[in-house]
């Protein structure tokens, strides 16, 4: 397992710095926008991989409803965290690329508003799992993620369904949609490298919340062997 | 290009911020994990 974790993380290592040559240097500069335009190849392949990870949250979760599976919590958990970092670098890149280009670092149109909203809920869901002493916390929590995830379709619709200030879809929206093709190779380039980071880093967490149920558990035995001197008789 | 650079920047600081806090919370169950398996 260990031997697989290291060649992936090198694999990720590499594919990360192509793929940041790729975006920097190769794709060519946009013409009306510039070089700034360039942070589409973090903010893009950023939103991608968290939907992606949300998706995986609400599978995960409704396997969880129907089975009471510890792994399917403890990957519950683990996305929807993973998730809320790259949802972050998405609200952070956005409007350090929306300064320049519309004066404006933040507008509240459909587009902009749905993703703060859904970085909210999945904020929520982990404050939720952290702070809750029910013992019912993994079902409640896998009953918000099944909700909470119907933000994410809404993001993806959001400027082709409203007039946003947020750009038309560059892919898939219709005639006159595309880009050149060196930036679609540095685009998916990047995007390979974010999903391999992400597998990578929600491995770690999801041992990290193994080994904490586990924990959990001995401590939970280890207090029925043992009781506490000061427990009612 | 202070933009581009900002945001390649903040990205990876966000992402090495989060392994930090994440190898901290490794650490810190290993040490409540040992003090268990003292007593």
């Amino acid at each position: 397992m260990r031997r697989i974790f290291v060649i992936l993380a090198l694999l990720t290592f590499g594919l990360l710095s192509y793929a940041l040559y790729e975006g920097m240097v190769a794709a060519p500069t946009e013409q009306t926008m510039g070089e700034v335009q360039r942070i589409f190849y973090y903010h893009v392949p950023s939103a991608i991989t968290a939907f992606t990870l949300f998706l995986i949250n609400f599978a995960v979760s409704i396997i969880y409803l129907a089975r009471r599976n510890q792994k399917a919590d403890a990957l519950a958990v683990s996305t929807a965290e993973v998730g809320v970092v790259f949802c972050t670098v998405v609200l952070v890149t956005g409007p350090l690329w929306a300064r320049p280009v519309w004066g404006i670092w933040w507008t509240w149109d459909a587009r902009l508003t749905s993703t703060l909203l859904l970085w909210l809920i999945y904020i929520s869901y982990l404050i939720l799992r952290r702070y809750s002493t029910s013992g019912q916390t993994p079902v409640i929590a896998a009953v918000l993620a099944v909700f909470g995830f119907l933000d994410v379709p809404f993001v993806y619709l959001a400027n082709r369904l409203f007039r946003t200030q947020h750009p038309q879809p560059v892919y898939f929206g219709g005639p006159g949609s595309g880009a050149d093709p060196r930036m679609t190779y540095a685009l998916l380039m990047n995007m390979a490298a974010f999903f391999c980071f992400a597998a990578l880093v929600v491995w770690l967490r999801f041992r990290l919340e193994r080994a904490r149920q586990d924990f959990e558990e001995t401590q939970a035995l280890e207090s029925l062997l043992q009781p506490d001197a000061r427990s009612p008789r | 290009m202070k933009f581009l650079y900002a945001a390649y920047a903040v990205t990876w600081v966000i992402h090495i911020t989060y392994l930090t806090l994440l190898s901290r919370r490794y650490r810190r169950l290993r040490d409540e994990m040992q003090d268990l398996r003292k007593k």
